[in-house]
């Protein structure tokens, strides 16, 4: 299948500032894509050449097979919901929401049909003729995307949809937005500095740091098989374990790390050769903490004392302190209820994974 | 009432009396039936009638107010034109100085100001034989030239503390940007508009200096003729004019602060 939106050897320029650096991107359609990166990595940027409104430097943007470079905003066939949400104050809701058809100059009768569609699907019936100063944020943000999807565009672009939400109503409109994606069909490009709304979001996401790309791929994916340090560290918390290589085998390696005491050993096929220096990363939720040593030949198993814990109801997060003196995250689910510790400070514990769990990091 | 609120109390009322109590001596001696403007002799209304029957006066009043209507007009139009070029495009060439001329007659004595406009004027009768009279035409374009900074940069503040994406989401939409400009913005910056028009009405109402200058012989201002009369002793007749104009201004700005409320 043909890719839907094409980016060939995008770079873009502020001065001497390399704000995209030489990007290729291909998404598909229908695909509710994220573009995920701390404040200053070229995200933004990036999704305002996708829209027409920053020329690119360097590089091509191609859409449904045709090639959009040097198309201005007004003549793509591509809407943005702006992180502002940008809803016009002089209009009231119903005007907000038909003004990209009224530009079309579609007949009167057929915008209002359309404007209906639109309330329905945002569920702004009631307040089709309020202005935007009487609107909550959440209300708002709904006159942005209907006004933004009237026009039934290819793709939809969204800077940061769910920042200026406060969490409860975030958590909402995230599956709101989806089930509207779903709906529709329309391919959606979400750029977002929140790892959450991109992981629950998104069929793929692309980690960008410093104008390129770290990784391309499926929440699942960019989770447990991050591909270096930069999306392993950007991604949820995880520990690393410095080491030399040991060992290489068919199908495993073994590690000697200072920090972690022990030789730490590790599944897959890895491409390292034998000394090269490497980390091992784990998870804190893939780490098992216990009293005893656990009685299992195959896992890793490291002493240690608990330096701190915080319980956060759901789960307690723990902070094993190693002999090597490294600090170790674990992160357990309290299945049982109960008012009494399981662990006190000082105690002395055992931490615990499977091999397989464990990533390779060679960079 | 405690200390503290009685001393800002009294404070507050001293700064309203130091401000309005001048205009309100005024207003009271325009009553004043004696024909010496600072002895108080008696209730009456006769300058109010003289001030009628005075052409002079009515002459040099209607030519300030249409003067002061063109000229705030044209310095709306150019000034907006101005504020947006500095507010929407950040980089041209010559930005740095365009942004310094515009601002310059602000700052540029109102005598320099007249003094220059004179000059160029006589040297434009000159070589092409236009104005071949200074009167209405040469205060007006004075005093555009003067008050359309004053717009300017009204507007461009406003357009600062607008949110440009709402242009961008208008453009995103598919408004070519020429429609854009009168789809959102100057609907949202009339406000700005409104307020930088009335000021140069009022700047221009107001101007004796420049005014001075640049008009030519049977065209005065008003505030040419008032400080003319005043040269020769104040009359009652004036404090009459003054009690009108302080009321044409007190309507005006309740109305322009009515309208403000309004699109708040």
């Amino acid at each position: 299948m043909k890719d839907f939106i094409r980016i060939r050897g995008l770079s873009k320029k502020f001065g001497n500032f390399l704000a995209v650096d030489n990007v290729d991107l291909d998404i598909e359609r229908g695909e509710l894509f994220s573009i995920l990166g701390g404040s200053g990595c070229g995200k933004t940027t990036l999704l305002r050449m996708l829209a027409g409104f920053e020329l690119p430097t360097s590089g091509t943007i191609e859409i449904d097979g045709v090639d959009v470079t040097n198309q201005p905003p007004y003549e793509r066939h591509v809407n943005m919901m702006f992180q502002s949400y940008a809803v016009f104050p002089h209009m009231t809701v119903e005007k907000n929401i038909g003004y990209g058809l009224r530009k079309e100059r579609m007949p009167r009768p057929e915008i209002a049909k359309r404007v209906d569609e639109m309330l329905e699907l945002v569920q702004l019936q009631e307040l089709r003729s309020r202005k935007p100063d009487q609107l909550s944020g959440g209300q708002r943000q709904r006159v942005a995307l209907a006004r933004a999807l009237i026009k039934q565009p290819k793709v939809l672009l969204l800077d940061e949809p769910l920042a200026a939400l406060d969490k409860k109503l975030r958590e909402r409109t995230q599956f709101e937005l989806m089930n509207i994606q779903d709906e529709l069909g329309i391919t959606f490009v979400v750029v977002t500095h929140d790892q959450e709304e991109a992981m629950t979001l998104s069929s793929r996401i692309a980690v960008m740091d410093r104008g390129q790309f770290r990784q391309i791929g499926t929440p699942k994916e960019i989770y447990e098989f991050p591909s270096n340090r930069f999306v392993a560290e950007f991604i949820g918390t995880i520990n690393t374990f410095r080491g030399h290589v040991a060992a290489k085998e068919e199908d495993s390696i073994s590690v000697d790390s200072s920090e972690a005491g022990v030789t730490l050993t590790a599944l897959g096929k890895q491409l390292v050769e034998e000394g090269q220096e490497i980390e091992i990363a784990i998870r804190p939720e893939k780490i098992f903490i216990s009293k005893e040593k656990p009685d299992d030949g195959d896992a890793v198993c490291l002493p240690g004392v608990v330096d701190d814990l915080g319980y956060r109801g759901n789960r307690s997060l723990y902070r094993i302190r190693l002999e090597s003196g490294k600090i170790v995250q674990v992160s357990s689910q309290n299945r049982r209820r109960s008012v009494t510790r399981f662990l006190e400070w000082d105690d002395r514990v055992w931490i615990s994974w499977r091999p397989r769990s464990a990533v390779v990091l060679l960079d | 009432m405690n200390r503290q609120s009685r001393f800002i109390i009294s404070v507050l009322a001293f700064g309203y009396a130091f401000l309005y109590i001048p205009l309100v001596l005024v207003i009271v001696y325009s009553f004043n039936d004696s024909s010496i403007a600072t002895v108080w002799g008696g209730f009456s209304t006769r300058w109010y009638g003289e001030l009628l029957r005075n052409d002079q006066i009515l002459d040099a009043a209607l030519l300030s107010l249409r003067i002061a209507l063109t000229s705030a007009t044209m310095a709306t139009v150019l000034g907006t034109m101005a504020g947006l070029a500095l507010a929407r495009f950040r980089r041209f060439r010559g930005r740095t100085l365009f942004s310094g001329m515009i601002t310059s007659p602000m700052v540029m004595p109102e005598v320099i100001t007249g003094l220059s406009l004179l000059l160029l004027f006589v040297t434009l009768q000159q070589l092409t034989g236009w104005p071949g009279q200074r009167g209405f035409g040469t205060i007006t374009i004075a005093h555009t030239t003067f008050s359309m900074a004053y717009v300017a940069i009204i507007v461009q503040s406003r357009l600062m503390a607008m949110d440009e994406s709402l242009e961008e989401a208008a453009m995103d939409l598919g408004g070519h940007p020429l429609r854009v400009i009168f789809d959102i913005t100057l609907p949202l910056i009339a406000p700005a508009m409104i307020a930088g028009w009335l000021l140069a009405f009022t700047l221009s109402l107001d101007d004796l200096v420049i005014a001075s200058f640049v008009s030519g012989p049977g065209s005065s201002t008003l505030p040419m003729y008032i400080f003319s009369k005043v040269k020769l002793g104040v009359s009652p007749d004036i404090n009459a004019l003054a009690t009108l104009i302080i009321l044409f201004i007190s309507i005006g700005v309740l109305l322009s602060w009515l309208v403000a409320r309004r699109r708040v």
